[in-house]
């Protein structure tokens, strides 16, 4: 039976460790917030641009050939699939439920005889990856140095996909993400960005819709705007994901602190019951000694 | 005067929502001025600066190229990068036109074109914030 004092020191060492899930805890909140309202502020940019490339691809749909991003490449043999996940762990299943996605996607594409690579933005993501399909992953990228998420990054992401599809490396791109719903709730979730889905605009019952004018003409706006739209997409799953890891984080670091919470008082209760039994017995070997004189 | 509906929204924020009586785009092919009814029209932008009159008071807000699209509703300007005039950080600007004078030495072609006129645009518009910081 461990002694007292090592007793004394394994409760002193489970309230440390809550105390420093407690601080990630509240610092996790704290950047939650932060992250929340960044989501938020992107949020009406790329609903527009996906209002405006859904009305341009529109009356560009009925003029014939549209470019390669919006139309594909007429294949879908070899698959892209860019993995967004955390930089950090300590959040719970948020890594791996990105991860476990990415990995059943990409597992039925190949029983289908489909070529799958990976593009995987955050160093989690690629440790986990890294175990099954080392061969398939093209390109890592790990966000760890930045600090403040900017579209420039998203940017970067883009621009790299982006070359990759000119050099025809694969035709279809799927993204990998976390969206963020409330602070319990991320759902894992996968878009196609390459080709572009557009979706269906509902039938509009005032009228046909406008006609507009374009300048310069709307294929040359539609081929500036796809690729912009790839990095806005790219740049709102970051920002999603950013909000959901340090939602994930505050919850998990929550639980964490409760179950240490447990832990102390379980380690109390045998601590006390282990003393009052030394002092009983203490009080006995005095007592039957006095009796013997 | 009639007003009609500005939306301007860049990646990071709404930078600008409001009703205004009149807009100066700079577009890439050539500045427009849109007022309340204008008809639907979409339009790439180039850099430049960007005017806003609402109520005989006028902004300027510096843009690095994005679409301008005009409906029924007003007009919304997807901007890839908006700053207003004050906040313009000129030195980092500088820097930047610097930084792109350099990395033109390493394009040719058509590209070299283009890095040219997008030069020239960001140099219009340094001049231009120059100009109105001296008065």
């Amino acid at each position: 039976m461990a002694s007292l004092k090592d007793m004394r020191v394994r409760i002193a060492s489970t309230k440390a460790t809550q105390k420093i899930t407690k601080a990630m805890q509240m610092v996790a909140a704290s950047k939650l917030r932060r992250a929340q309202m960044a989501a938020e502020a992107a949020r009406p940019y790329a609903e527009r641009m996906d209002a405006v490339i859904a009305s341009i691809a529109g009356a560009a749909a009925g003029s014939g050939t549209g470019p390669a991003l919006l139309g594909g490449t007429g294949k879908d043999q070899v698959h892209l699939l860019l993995v967004c996940t955390g930089e950090r762990g300590l959040s719970g299943a948020f890594n791996s439920s990105i991860v476990r996605l990415a990995r059943e996607r990409a597992l039925a594409l190949m029983n289908q005889g489909k070529e799958v690579k990976f593009f995987c933005v955050g160093r989690k993501g690629y440790e986990q990856l890294r175990r099954t399909f080392d061969k398939q992953i093209v390109e890592h990228l790990e966000l760890r140095a930045v600090k403040q998420l900017g579209f420039v990054n998203a940017e970067d992401i883009a621009k790299k996909v982006l070359a990759r599809f000119d050099n025809g490396e694969f035709d279809v791109c799927t993204l990998f993400f976390s969206r963020f719903k409330t602070v319990i709730a991320q759902i894992p979730t996968a878009q196609q960005i390459i080709p572009l889905v557009v979706q269906a605009k509902p039938a509009v019952a005032d009228g046909p819709a406008p006609v507009y004018e374009y300048e310069p003409e709307e294929d040359e706006i539609l081929k500036g705007l796809l690729p912009r739209n790839l990095a806005v997409q790219i740049f709102r799953a970051l920002l999603e994901n950013n909000a959901s890891f340090y939602g994930a984080q505050m919850s998990s670091m929550d639980n964490a602190t409760r179950n240490a919470g447990d832990m102390i008082r379980k380690q109390t209760l045998i601590y006390n019951r282990t003393r009052q039994a030394m002092i009983t017995k203490e009080l006995i070997e005095i007592i039957s000694g006095a009796e013997a004189i | 005067m009639a007003t009609f509906h500005f939306d301007l929204v860049s990646p990071e924020k709404l930078a600008f929502a409001g009703e205004v009586d009149q807009v100066d785009v700079p577009g890439l092919e050539g500045d427009f001025g849109v007022l309340a009814g204008h008809s639907p029209f979409v339009a790439a932008l180039r850099p430049g600066i960007m005017t806003i009159t609402s109520g005989g008071t006028k902004q300027m807000i510096i843009v690095l190229g994005g679409l301008a699209e005009v409906n029924d509703k007003g007009l919304t300007v997807l901007a890839d990068v908006a700053t207003s005039l004050q906040d313009l950080d000129r030195a980092a600007f500088a820097d930047q036109i610097a930084a792109m004078e350099e990395k033109l030495a390493e394009k040719e072609g058509s590209v070299l074109d283009r890095a040219i006129e997008r030069l020239d645009h960001f140099k219009v518009i340094q001049q231009h914030v120059n100009s109105t910081a001296m008065h």
